[in-house]
């Protein structure tokens, strides 16, 4: 396993120790142990699901700032499409675009006109029947490591293409080279991103070794400052060269929309990802030819790095698209589909196995079990696992006390109390 | 070394079969099995746990797990298998309009279970019951 980076970190000191993040994790990566959560790191996947539901605001997930900018000659923006559905009366995309150039970036290419690209290429992928069906998207990094974690049989089924971004981003560099002559460690490529996986996916790429993404933006963080620059803007440069397909990547259903093929499934939201992927995993889905899954409810306009609601960010980039042009850039615009494509596969990590061998883990099961008898099956998450039998797995593993249970404690004690009261009648 | 497991399978709700197989398939990824073994378990145990509630109202699923094997043995008190040679046919079904509507009974669950499993046993007496003992070897 290659060392672990993760978006996702815990700001301790607003941290209260509360249950919310261990029993919304669809990985059961986080624990509170001595009154604070603590992220398990081979489990996490970055979905961002604990920073959506945090009431304290405890969980972050890291993110570049706009002074990355300095750090390169030629800065190039990359919006990823949900950009585009954030702000309110707005009918020209251009101006957005625009928005970016004000804020200090010297050119902008739209993650959407890769989109394209890649919808275009994965028809023909799909077409020439090399791939084994259904089909998993990749597009969502964490639905990706999601399979890698819990559904490690099906990584054959994932699509092994380059994401949008990337794709975006070895273009947008090409470009600048082409156009200016600089070398490519002076050209900054920035994405402007939804979610907190996407810093994941740059710092650990998925499918290759090195990202082509120099810097990774959040959406809200640099939100009010592009509101200010939008605002007042003296001209809008025609910037803008994607159409309906690409832009409509940013919600669920967009993807599949693009691949022009009506038997596809898209879901949307962590907990329907995973029931998909269980029936998927059963043989269940067998018949279907592409399966689009996004972690976020709504699709990568619900991202924890929007600023506005994804239902309606949906609506309103559904409203743009109106006019557009079907697709305006095609995968013959890069020449060879192998360069569009993962060069290494994808390895499974199932981070979920309780030992390495298997009678080791039927040893830890049996003492999981035993554990879990003693337990209330109330799954109150007091003891800082999210369920009676994650503390009961704990326990075998030596990461936790049986008495962590408040209820054993309090039988314990109860027990106590009458002995004492024996001894002093 | 080995794990065993018990489950009820209820009859009430259709949507509730599978829940016993979903179980094991869990438990099995927790300890390290390969993958396609668990996909021949999970898919094999579901198939018998919708049989049981289509057709036996309900039983009870015990699952064996050793290093080498899983055995899933499935009992129902129903109205056991009145030519096992036809119900191993595949696409042949005597399942109810209302069940096919639900999309199940397409004849395929005991075809799939022979398919997905190294070793199948069948002891059924009409009236009485069906025990079904299928073996996945690793």
């Amino acid at each position: 396993m290659e060392t672990l980076f993760h978006s996702v970190t815990l700001d301790t000191d607003k941290c209260v120790g509360c249950t919310n993040c261990i029993k919304h994790c669809p990985t059961e990566a986080i624990r509170v142990r001595g009154g604070k959560a603590t992220i398990l790191s081979q489990r996490c996947i970055d979905c961002g699901e604990c920073i959506r539901v945090c009431p304290h605001h405890a969980k972050k997930a890291r993110h570049d700032s706009l002074d990355i900018l300095k750090n390169f000659k030629h800065t190039v923006a990359l919006p990823a499409p949900a950009l585009f559905g954030q702000f309110n009366h707005l009918d020209d995309i251009d101006i957005i675009l625009t928005g970016l150039l004000e804020l200090g970036f010297d050119s902008v290419f739209e993650v959407s006109r890769a989109a394209e690209i890649v919808s275009d290429a994965t028809r023909r992928l799909m077409a020439d029947g090399k791939l084994q069906k259904p089909v998993i998207s990749s597009a969502c990094p964490a639905v990706v490591r999601l399979i890698q974690v819990r559904f490690p049989h099906l990584c054959d089924h994932v699509l092994p293409m380059k994401s949008p971004m990337e794709v975006a981003a070895a273009l947008a560099r090409q470009r600048v080279m082409a156009q200016t002559g600089l070398a490519p460690e002076d050209i900054g490529v920035i994405f402007i991103s939804p979610c907190p996986a996407k810093v994941t996916d740059v710092r650990l790429p998925i499918g290759s070794d090195r990202s082509q993404v120099d810097g990774v933006l959040s959406i809200s963080n640099i939100y009010p400052q592009l509101v200010h620059k939008m605002d007042h803007l003296t001209h809008v440069d025609p910037l803008f060269k994607s159409g309906l397909i690409g832009v409509s990547w940013s919600f669920i259903g967009g993807e599949a929309a693009g691949l022009l093929n009506e038997n596809h499934l898209s879901a949307d939201g962590i907990q329907n990802v995973i029931k998909v992927l269980e029936e998927l995993e059963d043989d269940k889905l067998s018949d279907l030819d592409f399966i689009e899954l996004n972690a976020c409810s709504g699709g990568c306009v619900g991202g924890v790095f929007t600023a506005e609601n994804g239902y309606v960010a949906r609506a309103r980039i559904k409203r743009l698209r109106k006019y557009m042009p079907v697709s305006c850039n095609r995968a013959d615009d890069v020449g060879d589909l192998t360069a569009l494509q993962w060069n290494r596969p994808l390895e499974e990590n199932p981070a979920l196995k309780l030992a390495d061998n298997i009678a080791d883990a039927m040893r830890l099961m049996q003492q999981a079990d035993e554990v879990f008898e003693r337990l209330p099956n109330l799954d109150c998450g007091s003891c800082g696992a999210p369920s009676c039998r994650a503390l009961a797995g704990d326990v075998a593993l030596g990461e936790a006390q049986e008495n962590d249970c408040i209820f054993l404690m309090k039988q314990q004690i109860q027990e106590i109390a009458s002995r004492l009261a024996g001894i002093t009648e | 070394m080995n794990i065993q497991l018990h489950y009820t399978v209820s009859a009430d709700d259709f949507t509730r079969a599978g829940e016993a197989s979903g179980a094991v398939k869990a438990k099995l990824k927790q300890l390290g099995f390969r993958p396609d073994v668990i996909r021949k378990v999970a898919i094999a145990m579901y198939e018998g746990e919708i049989n049981m509630v289509i057709h036996a109202g309900g039983g009870v699923a015990d699952v064996d797990i050793e290093a080498d094997r899983v055995v899933v043995v499935l009992t129902d008190q129903g109205p056991g298998i009145p030519d096992i040679e036809k119900a191993m046919q595949e696409g042949y079904s005597t399942a109810s309009e209302t069940v096919r509507n639900l999309g199940f009974g397409a004849g395929m669950g005991l075809p799939n279970i022979k398919k997905y499993t190294d070793d199948l046993i069948i002891d059924t007496e009409i009236g009485k019951g069906t025990r079904i003992t299928m073996t996945v070897l690793v």
